[in-house]
């Protein structure tokens, strides 16, 4: 069972000029197969508590343990490592490498783990088709709509296998049939395949999916929610 | 992958690409065109003033060009004779013996360089006979003298009168003999002019009572390239205790000051040219780092190394700078070919002031390999150096400042 656990977490930028404390002591703990949504207000440190989960930035104390694993202790090096093989990361748009097609950047990630060539394109060609896009392979991103390239985000975060998804905000820049779409594509990886997802969202849309949501208010937890 | 990554970046931004790669190409195109040009003048000139006297390398005796003095003369032995027979490179062996006397006819004196020459084997590399105005060349064994323009004009000579010589010959003797002007040559340099008389090798040694001696033994070689070989060659053939045998850039060490000096000009021209290409190349860089900033802060993000990544990026750098270079060198090949073929040449007052110094007035550019390798090494460089900044950049990156923008 693969579990995320921060304890005591604090994040604070600028701690030797004018101090902004993002994150104020979050103690968390996310199962494996959960559909959680962080929510908050802006400010509120939902971003900040995605990339310290996720090993992108470093809390200035506390704990963040992922699966065993404490990536505190890790070397930037090791971290990244870490990531490759552990995190699948969704960020709000324009994320996807410009000059490959969707197929290249999903086989990409795979590419960096040194998976045979082979397995990269079946494996590639299965994600794109589980989220819909088997006749767009090989357009590239500046040919596909907004949605599509969220999707293909999504088949790429899948792609190393990982434990679990982070996605910050992943709907932002999307219309109400492309968020819906990939909510259902998203939904159904959680239940079918137990992949752990944890957005941070302000969208209502994401929020009534989730089943659990977290809000954060001035870099703490105000309440933690577990829906049926 | 990193390859396909790094050429399909080049051209996510065509028309800046194509701008940097036109400003390398042009700088490359200007630059090898200059030192085609520019070593081919000289190299036609070295080949010019070599081959019209001195040859590429000569042979003397042990301290002979520091003292120029006929004492120093030595035997011409068979295995100096032969030294064409035994090295490939050694076109044609000159021996010579060579002082100054003092000339004279009726009332009229000069101080002369009186020289004494193989016909055949001098005519084989300095073209003598064609410099002959009036009369006839020489034979070797008779006894008459060839006398430049302008000895002829001071002493007033003309085709078959008599040329006194007098001069101080080996270890002192007296010297001195009269010959018939068989000829009258014209050398476009002034003071070549002004002090040349020729007499056949046996004729000279006789008058300078050195029978058998020479004072030197020049070369002649076809190209600047076999001058290594030959001094090799000679090195480990002649006793070095005995000889010198030196190239021409020691005898002629003014003519290498001067193309040296020439080419340093050229290396601070290079130096801006290629000081506003880097510029042009960082711009282009600089652009590229702040453009990508969140891509790279994605790519970190999702499991690519920084040093990867790097290479990706200094690869994008380089193959800018390799395309540029190859479009400058392919745009210059014609160029450089077309002048080679078809040399710069000079009329009027600049071709007359090279011919009066026994210069052919003419620019040929050099066509050789390295001419063209050495702009692409050195545009290589140049981007491989600059390519560093992005990497320098993503060594530092943060991938969350970068995707905050």
């Amino acid at each position: 069972m693969k579990v995320i656990t921060t304890i005591g977490v604090t994040k604070v930028y600028n701690p030797d000029k004018i101090p902004v404390r993002a994150l104020n002591g979050v103690d968390l703990r996310i199962e494996q197969g959960e559909f959680t949504a962080i929510v908050g207000p802006s400010g509120s440190g939902k971003t900040t508590l995605l990339n310290v989960i996720g090993g992108l930035d470093r809390p200035t104390s506390g704990d963040v343990d992922i699966g065993g694993a404490d990536i505190d202790a890790m070397s930037d090096n090791k971290l990244i490592d870490f990531r490759k093989q552990h995190i699948g990361f969704v960020f709000q748009a324009y994320n996807l490498i410009p000059v490959l097609t969707a197929r290249e950047n999903v086989e990409f990630v795979m590419l960096l783990q040194k998976r045979p060539k082979q397995e990269r394109h079946d494996r590639a060609e299965e994600l794109l088709r589980a989220v819909g896009l088997a006749d767009k392979m090989d357009k590239r991103p500046s040919e596909l709509s907004g949605g599509q390239q969220q999707r293909v985000a999504i088949a790429r975060a899948l792609a190393p296998k990982p434990d679990f998804i982070l996605a910050d905000e992943p709907t932002a820049n999307l219309d109400s049939v492309s968020t819906a779409n990939l909510l259902d594509i998203m939904a159904r990886l959680n239940k079918e395949e137990n992949i752990t997802f944890v957005f941070s969202t302000h969208d209502q849309r994401v929020i009534d999916r989730a089943r659990r949501v977290i809000t954060l208010v001035d870099g703490k937890v105000a309440s933690d929610e577990v829906r049926g | 992958m990193l390859f396909r990554l790094a050429w399909r970046n080049i051209w996510r931004n065509k028309r800046r690409t194509l701008i940097t790669m036109a400003s390398i190409l042009f700088a490359v195109l200007f630059a090898t065109f200059m030192e085609a040009i520019q070593k081919g003048a000289w190299d036609h000139m070295i080949s010019s003033v070599v081959n019209y006297y001195f040859g590429f390398v000569q042979v003397h005796e042990k301290g002979y060009w520091e003292e120029q003095s006929i004492d120093k003369a030595f035997p011409l032995v068979d295995s100096l004779e032969q030294l064409g027979t035994k090295t490939a490179e050694i076109k044609e062996v000159l021996p010579r013996i060579e002082s100054f006397a003092l000339a004279s006819t009726g009332e009229n004196t000069s101080g002369v360089m009186a020289i004494g020459i193989d016909p055949v084997a001098e005519n084989g590399m300095t073209s003598l006979e064609s410099r002959i105005s009036k009369g006839a060349y020489l034979k070797s064994g008779e006894a008459a003298a060839l006398v430049a323009e302008g000895v002829a004009k001071n002493l007033g000579l003309e085709l078959g009168d008599t040329i006194v010589l007098i001069s101080q010959g080996y270890h002192g003797v007296n010297a001195a003999g009269k010959y018939p002007i068989k000829g009258i040559v014209n050398f476009g340099s002034p003071d070549l002019n002004k002090q040349m008389v020729y007499l056949p090798l046996k004729e000279a040694q006789s008058f300078y009572g050195a029978p058998g001696l020479v004072t030197s033994i020049a070369l002649k070689l076809d190209r600047q390239e076999d001058i290594k070989p030959v001094l090799r060659a000679l090195d480990s053939g002649l006793d070095t205790a005995i000889y010198e045998v030196m190239d021409w850039k020691e005898m002629l060490p003014d003519l290498v000051q001067a193309k040296t000096v020439d080419s340093a000009g050229n290396i601070i021209i290079y130096f801006i040219l290629y000081l506003i290409i880097a510029f042009g190349i960082f711009g282009t860089i600089l652009m590229m780092a702040k453009e990508r900033e969140y891509e790279f802060g994605v790519l970190i993000s999702i499991g690519m190394h920084r040093l990867q990544l790097g290479i990706a990026v200094w690869l994008e750098v380089v193959m800018l700078g390799v395309l540029g270079t190859l479009g400058g060198i392919l745009a210059s090949l014609p160029l450089v070919w077309y002048f080679h073929v078809y040399p710069i040449r000079f009329t009027g007052d600049y071709a007359a002031a090279m011919e009066a110094f026994g210069f052919e007035p003419i620019f040929p550019a050099l066509l050789q390999p390295h001419i063209f390798l050495q702009q692409a090494l050195l545009v290589f460089i140049l981007t491989a150096l600059l390519a560093i900044y992005p990497l320098y950049k993503l060594i530092k990156l943060k991938p969350v400042q970068a995707m905050r923008g």
